[in-house]
C-alpha cells in the first residue's frame, strides 16, 4: 500500500519527447486510470512507474521512496500485461508462485499464498494446467492472480483488457473492480477505452501527445472537461464539436447556422472571439425525447432534417443536421423515424460547452 | 454401392499409396547407408563387383577386426582418431552455441549501431568456400604453430558456426515475447535471472538444434582437417578415411568399416538431442 508520486516526469528517445515532464499525485488505495490514444504516453508513462524504461528526467516516488534508477524487482510492484506474459513453460501454480519462488519465499508459505490468490480469483481447477490450455478470460485470471500473490505496494495494469472479446471484457472489468475493492492496494490502469476508465477509476488521467490534459473524478471529466480535447474524448457517443465565431450574442457556425451564446459564457467572451461550441448528445435531442425534458432553463429549439438513425433498443442515435454537418442526439423513448424526416430538436444551452478556439481551454469557469 | 462406402474405400487406398511411397522414399535416402554398412561386411570383391551384387553372399566383422588390431595388422589408430574427433568437436560446439547465444540473444533484443550491418557480415562470412580458406589458414597456423593441435582445430570450427549459430538462435530469442522477460523483471528477477529461469528454456529447441548442428559440422568437416591435421595428435575421423588408401590400392571394405564407427555416435547424440526439439513451446504466453 503506498502513494505514488509523479514529479516532472519526462521520456525522450533521441529528438523525440514522448512524456513531456508531466505532475501526478496518486493517494494510497486509489485506482487511478490513464486514458489517451495511442501514442499519448500513457504505456510509456506506466512502464516508467514499472522500471522498464529509463526516465530521462523527474522524479517517481512509492510509498515516499524515490524510485528513479531502481530496477522492477526493487520497487514493489506488479505488473498485468496486455499479452499477459505467462511463462509457458510453467504451470499456472508455477506462474503464481514464481515471484515467491524468486524471493525465496518457504514452501509452505507459499503454498499457501498461491492458494490464497487463487481462491480469490477461482484458478484452483486450473492450478496443474498450462498456459496454452487455457481460455482468454483464463490467462487473465492467472494474470491477476501473478500479480497479487506477490502483494505489492502498486499494481499496474496495462491495456489488460483489450485482447478479450466485449462480453468478456465487461465480465473481467466487473471482476478487477471486485480485485481492487478486496486487496485494497493503488491501482495505476492504462487503458485507451474510456468506458473502462470511467467505471473503473476513482480518478482519470486524460493524457494526449505526452501531457495529462486533465485529472479529475469520472463526473469531473464528464460534466466539466478542461479542454475541447477532454470534451471529445470522454462520452460516447462523443460530444458534438463546432468552430464558431462570437457574435452579436450569438455564435455563428462557418455554414451559416447560428445559435444563441449561452448565458454563462456573454460575459467570458467578446465579439469576434473565435470559440469551439460543444454538447453532448444527451443535451441535444429530439424535443420531449431528453433526460431533462421538461426542467430546462435555457433550451432553444429547432427543426432539423434527420440524416441517420442508429437505434440501440432503449434509446436511438439521432443524427440530424445542422449547419451542413451531422450533430449526433441521444433519444430517448424512441419512436420509428426515417431518414429526411423533418424533426423539432431542442438545444439544452445550460448544459453546453465553450472552449477557446486558440488555446482549447474551457471557457466556464 | 453408397457414395459413403466408396469415399470410405478410396480413402483407404489413397493411404495405402501413402505409405507406400512414403517407404519408397524413405528407401531411396537410406540406400547409401545401407550401402555403406553391407559394403563394411563383404568382401572387396563383392564391393566391386558389375552389375552389382544385391544381395551378399558372405558377411564378415574382418574389417572392424582389423580396424582395432594395431599397426601392421592392416590397423588404423581408430581410437586416437576418436579421442580427437570428439573433444574437437565438443569443445567447438560448446563455445560455439556459448557464443551463438550471447549473440543471437544480443541481436534479437537489443538494439545497437550496426546491428545489421554487423548480421550481415557475419552471414557473408558462410559465403566463403570453407576450402578456399584452408591455405591461407595453413600458413597462419603454421605461423603460431598451432598446426596439428586440438586448439588449431577448435579455433576453425568455432569460427565456421558461429554464424550460423546466431543466426538460428537469434530466431529463436525472437519467438521469445519481449513481455515474458520484462514480467520476470517484474517478479523479482536480476535481467540475468529472467534469462536464464524464463528465455532460456523457452529457446531452448533452438538451442540444441544449433548444437546438433555445429556438432555434426565439426565431426564430418573433411576439407578444413585435411589441411590442418598431420598426425595422430589431431588427426578427426574423417581424415583417418584416408589411411584406408594407398599408393595403389583403396580398401574400400576398411574405409566403410570407419565411416560406419564415425555415423554410430552421430546418430546416437542426434537421436538423444531430438526429443529437444519440440518446437512449439512458447504458445500460450501470450494472447491467441
Amino acid at each position: 500500500m503506498a502513494t505514488v508520486s509523479l514529479k516532472k516526469l519526462s521520456k525522450r528517445y533521441g529528438n523525440m519527447e514522448i512524456v513531456h515532464g508531466i505532475d501526478l499525485e496518486i493517494a494510497d488505495r486509489e485506482f487511478i486510470a490513464l486514458v489517451g490514444p495511442s501514442g499519448c504516453g500513457k504505456s510509456t508513462t506506466l512502464r516508467m512507474i514499472a522500471g522498464l524504461e529509463d526516465i530521462t528526467g523527474g522524479n517517481i516516488d512509492i510509498g515516499g521512496r524515490m524510485v528513479n534508477d531502481l530496477p522492477p524487482r526493487s520497487r514493489n510492484i506488479s505488473m498485468v500485461f496486455q499479452s499477459y506474459a505467462l511463462y509457458p513453460h510453467m504451470t499456472v501454480r508455477e506462474n503464481l508462485g514464481f515471484s515467491l519462488k524468486i524471493a525465496g519465499v518457504a514452501k509452505g508459505d507459499m503454498d499457501r499464498r498461491v492458494a490464497e490468490a487463487s481462491a480469490i480469483l477461482g484458478l484452483d481447477e486450473l492450478l496443474e494446467r498450462r498456459p496454452s490450455q487455457l481460455s482468454g478470460g483464463q490467462r487473465q485470471r492467472v494474470a491477476m492472480g501473478r500479480a497479487i500473490v506477490r502483494d505489492p505496494d502498486v499494481f499496474l495494469f496495462d491495456e489488460p483488457l483489450s485482447n478479450l472479446d466485449a462480453k468478456l471484457r465487461t465480465q473481467m472489468r466487473t471482476e478487477i473492480k471486485k480485485l481492487h475493492a478486496k486487496v485494497k492496494s493503488t491501482v495505476i490502469y492504462v487503458t485507451h477505452d474510456q468506458v473502462e476508465a470511467m467505471t473503473l477509476a476513482d480518478r482519470i488521467v486524460i493524457m494526449r501527445s505526452g501531457h495529462i490534459e486533465q485529472v479529475g473524478t469520472p463526473d469531473e471529466v464528464f460534466s466539466r472537461p478542461a479542454t475541447h480535447f477532454v470534451a471529445g474524448f470522454i462520452g460516447s457517443p462523443p460530444m458534438n464539436l463546432h468552430e464558431a465565431t462570437v457574435s452579436d450574442g450569438r455564435l455563428v457556425f462557418s455554414g451559416g447556422d447560428s445559435l444563441p451564446l449561452p448565458g454563462q459564457f456573454k460575459s467570458k467572451t467578446a465579439a469576434g472571439d473565435k470559440v469551439v461550441f460543444g454538447i453532448r448528445p444527451d443535451d441535444f435531442y429530439p424535443t420531449g425525447h431528453g433526460l431533462s425534458s421538461g426542467g430546462e432553463t435555457e433550451v432553444h429549439r429547432v427543426e432539423l432534417p434527420v440524416s441517420i438513425t442508429e437505434p440501440l433498443g432503449n434509446e436511438t442515435l439521432v443524427f440530424a443536421e445542422f449547419n451542413g454537418t451531422d450533430w449526433v442526439s441521444r433519444m430517448l423513448n424512441p419512436k420509428p423515424l426515417k431518414a429526411g424526416d423533418r424533426i423539432g430538436m431542442s438545444f439544452d444551452l445550460s448544459r453546453a460547452h465553450l472552449f477557446s478556439a486558440e488555446t482549447g481551454k474551457s471557457l466556464r469557469n | 454401392m453408397d457414395e459413403n462406402a466408396s469415399a470410405r474405400l478410396t480413402r483407404r487406398a489413397l493411404t495405402v499409396a501413402h505409405r507406400v511411397g512414403l517407404f519408397l522414399a524413405m528407401l531411396l535416402i537410406g540406400l547409401p547407408g545401407i550401402w555403406i554398412v553391407l559394403s563394411s561386411l563383404r568382401p572387396t570383391v563383392e564391393i566391386m563387383a558389375k552389375p552389382p551384387v544385391w544381395i551378399p553372399q558372405e558377411l564378415s566383422f574382418d574389417a572392424y577386426i582389423a580396424m582395432f588390431s594395431g599397426i601392421g595388422k592392416g590397423g588404423i589408430p581408430v581410437l586416437d582418431y576418436f579421442r580427437n574427433s570428439l573433444i574437437i568437436s565438443v569443445t567447438s560446439t560448446v563455445i560455439a552455441v556459448a557464443i551463438g547465444m550471447a549473440g543471437g540473444y544480443a541481436f534479437a533484443r537489443y538494439r545497437f549501431r550496426g546491428k545489421s550491418g554487423m548480421f550481415l557480415g557475419l552471414m557473408l562470412t558462410r559465403t566463403v568456400p570453407g576450402i578456399a580458406l584452408s591455405l591461407p589458414l595453413f600458413f597462419l597456423y603454421v605461423r603460431l604453430g598451432i598446426i596439428d593441435t586440438h586448439i588449431g582445430m577448435i579455433l576453425a570450427y568455432v569460427a565456421l558456426n558461429v554464424p550460423f549459430t546466431i543466426w538460428l538462435i537469434d530466431g529463436f530469442f525472437r519467438q521469445v515475447p519481449k513481455d515474458l522477460a520484462e514480467a520476470a523483471q517484474i517478479d523479482g528477477c536480476t535481467r540475468w535471472q529472467a534469462f536464464w529461469q524464463v528465455e532460456f528454456p523457452l529457446a531452448r529447441p533452438g538451442i540444441a538444434s544449433a548444437a546438433i548442428f555445429a556438432f555434426l559440422t565439426c565431426w564430418n568437416e573433411f576439407a578444413l582437417a585435411s589441411q590442418l591435421t598431420r598426425s595422430v595428435n589431431s588427426k578427426t575421423l574423417p581424415v583417418g578415411l584416408l589411411d584406408y588408401t594407398a599408393e595403389f590400392t583403396i580398401d574400400w571394405r576398411g574405409m566403410c568399416a570407419l565411416a560406419v564407427v564415425m555415423i554410430i555416435p552421430a546418430l546416437t547424440l542426434t537421436y538423444i538431442v531430438q526429443k529437444h526439439l519440440v518446437g512449439g513451446l512458447t504458445s500460450g504466453a501470450v494472447k491467441g
